[in-house]
């Protein structure tokens, strides 16, 4: 454990560095713009780590995926409309079942000035695409889990190979806060994807000669994505235990609502938090567990619905006892939480 | 007779497994394929290349070669060659693209690869359409040419003359790059070209090379035609090193 006092941008620059991360490629756009520039203050002290500030994000994501298929962790970040050109390449990661890695800071809408608090990129980031979303998507509400899982991103990417996200915000990216920070487990190694053999030559495409051809590829990830479900799929509970009404809430929200269930806590309004660490995959069986006790339910979210057809879709059971709280783009505070549960007692 | 067979034999480096071509009869691309062959086999480049593709008919030289392909996105070879490169960097990284990959879609990676002499070696197939979605208008369209989005000819006032890539790219490439325009008439020199792009390449420079080309299928010509039409875009297009590199020649 080490203390740090340091913004949630440079926390996940440590992480990416720390997971075996050796080339960046990028775009300057807010709030994601101190990575890139995070990442070439490093490089300038580290000759191994390079980058590349790329023409737009599609090039970015295009030329992630070239270092990744010689063998390389490589990464991007982005955000808003850089995030919407960059699923050209993601989708290619996809269907080829290439380990890119991407950080998102979130951002409202696709215009400027709202670069603090959203959530809309959920869709964007888990189904984004032409293909089914075979991807892995992690929520960070904090810099220390922000750090500890922009280095987790590259070993769940290498390990599974399925594109894989980790989702960030500008409230969490500029604020700087002191934190602890866990040495991150031994990286995943990563291997060269083309072998550079002229005996065994690697042609990677994601052209097909019939739909059936290509029917059996996507059978295949389907069902090694659903293999991989267990042993990727994470959630934290706090202060569920005899909790009768349950917040479901991730990144930053969540956040929020720890400090709005600590204040009702002191009320004796007996309540918890079920905070998703992937959002895609989700940790149903964890989540169920905690969910089935529960009273009431509260989504809460700062998009419209996306973060919570997620979640109703992947458990039904719980839609009848849920009551949601959107508020698209905007950041939402712990004493807008705490109003919400007291006015349904 | 001897001579005959070798001067039709296939490059070594060309995968058997890949034939019968998927290429329409007469296309020009797997003549160009073979071309490249030749030279990556007379250079002895077979175990250092790794070629990138676009979707468009090049994607169906997906299998073509017994050295690493990857398959792309429009437009997408050359970001993919620069970010392979930058990794790995003794290797001779080809992005083979049409000219709608590399004039439309994917112009601004071509032209900041070049900008920033990224040592990539790019080939842009120009037969003037979009050939695998059925012969579209592309920016490669000469002024009247019909297309099936041009289909009382390419009105030049609204959709610009003959676009002239190399050319455009020369006004931001290093001086240190090499870019040539070549054409399938006239197989020895475009090996030349295919040749001293590689060279440059390995030097440390971007490369490009144009290679006009022959669509048969969508142009409906028959061979006589084909090549006639070829020659009328020989005057439009002019052949020859656009830049040379004539620092290194000295």
């Amino acid at each position: 454990m080490e203390k740090k006092f340091i913004t949630g941008n440079e926390a996940l620059v440590l992480g990416a560095i720390d997971g075996g991360a050796e080339m960046f490629f990028g775009y300057p756009i807010t709030p994601a713009t101190e990575i890139l520039e995070g990442w070439i203050g490093k490089s300038l002290e580290d000759k191994n780590l390079q980058y590349l500030q790329a023409e737009d994000e599609t090039a970015s994501g295009f030329a992630t995926i070239g270092a990744i298929l010689a063998g390389k962790k490589a990464f991007t970040a982005t955000a808003g409309v850089g995030h919407v050109l960059m699923q050209d390449p993601v989708s290619m990661a996809e269907n080829e079942r290439l380990p890119f890695v991407g950080i998102i800071a979130q951002r409202g809408g696709p215009s400027t000035g709202t670069v603090i608090y959203s959530q809309q990129e959920v869709d964007l980031a888990a189904l984004g695409g032409n293909g089914d979303g075979l991807r892995i998507v992690y929520s960070a509400s904090n810099a220390a889990e922000a750090y500890e899982l922009a280095a987790k991103i590259f070993s769940t990417a290498w390990k599974y190979r399925f594109p894989t996200f980790l989702l960030s915000d500008g409230y969490l990216g500029k604020q700087k806060t002191t934190s602890e920070f866990k040495k991150p487990l031994k990286p995943y190694p990563s291997e060269k994807i083309l072998k550079e053999s002229v005996e065994k030559p690697v042609h990677l495409r994601n052209c097909f000669g019939s739909e059936e051809e290509f029917a059996e590829v996507l059978k295949k990830n389907i069902a090694d994505y659903k293999e991989i479900i267990s042993k990727v799929a994470e959630c934290e509970s706090y202060k569920t235990v005899g909790a009768e009404e349950i917040i479901i809430a991730h990144g930053s929200v969540a956040a929020s609502a720890k400090t709005a269930i600590d204040e009702l806590r002191l009320e004796k309004i007996k309540v918890g938090l079920v905070r998703p660490i992937t959002i895609r995959p989700l940790d149903c069986r964890a989540m169920l567990s905690v969910l089935r006790k529960a009273k009431r339910i509260y989504i809460i979210e700062s998009a419209f619905e996306q973060f919570a057809r997620l979640v109703i879709y992947k458990m039904p059971e719980i839609a009848d006892k849920t009551k949601k709280m959107f508020k698209p783009a905007q950041g939402i505070s712990p004493d807008e939480i705490i109003q919400l549960v007291k006015n349904n007692q | 007779m001897e001579k005959i067979d070798e001067q039709f034999a296939m490059p070594a480096c060309i995968n058997a497994k890949s034939k019968p071509s998927l290429f329409c009869p007469g296309c020009g691309e797997s003549m160009i394929l073979k071309h490249l062959g030749g030279v990556i086999d007379n250079e002895k480049m077979q175990t250092k290349t790794t070629l990138a593709i676009d979707i468009g008919c090049t994607l169906l030289a997906w299998n073509y070669f017994n050295f690493d392909i990857i398959q792309t996105h429009h437009g997408r070879s050359v970001p993919v060659a620069v970010g392979y490169k930058m990794s790995r960097d003794k290797r001779l990284v080809i992005a083979l693209m049409g000219d709608g990959g590399a004039y439309a879609i994917g112009l601004q990676s071509l032209l900041h690869a070049a900008f920033r002499n990224n040592p990539i070696l790019a080939i842009v197939i120009n037969n003037t359409e979009y050939s695998m979605t059925g012969g579209q208008m592309a920016p490669t369209t000469i002024p009247s040419e019909v297309t099936s989005t041009s289909p009382i000819g390419k009105n030049a006032s609204c959709f610009g003359p003959a676009f002239h890539g190399p050319e455009l790219v020369r006004q931001i490439a290093n001086p240190n790059a090499y870019i040539a325009r070549g054409s399938v008439s006239n197989p020895t020199i475009l090996e030349k070209m295919i040749s001293k792009a590689i060279k440059n390449q390995i030097d440390g420079n971007f490369s490009m090379i144009e290679i006009l080309s022959i669509c048969p299928t969508n142009w409906k010509t028959d061979a006589k035609g084909s090549f006639e039409f070829l020659s009328k875009l020989e005057n439009i297009y002019s052949l020859g090193e656009i830049i040379k590199n004539d620092k290194k020649d000295n």
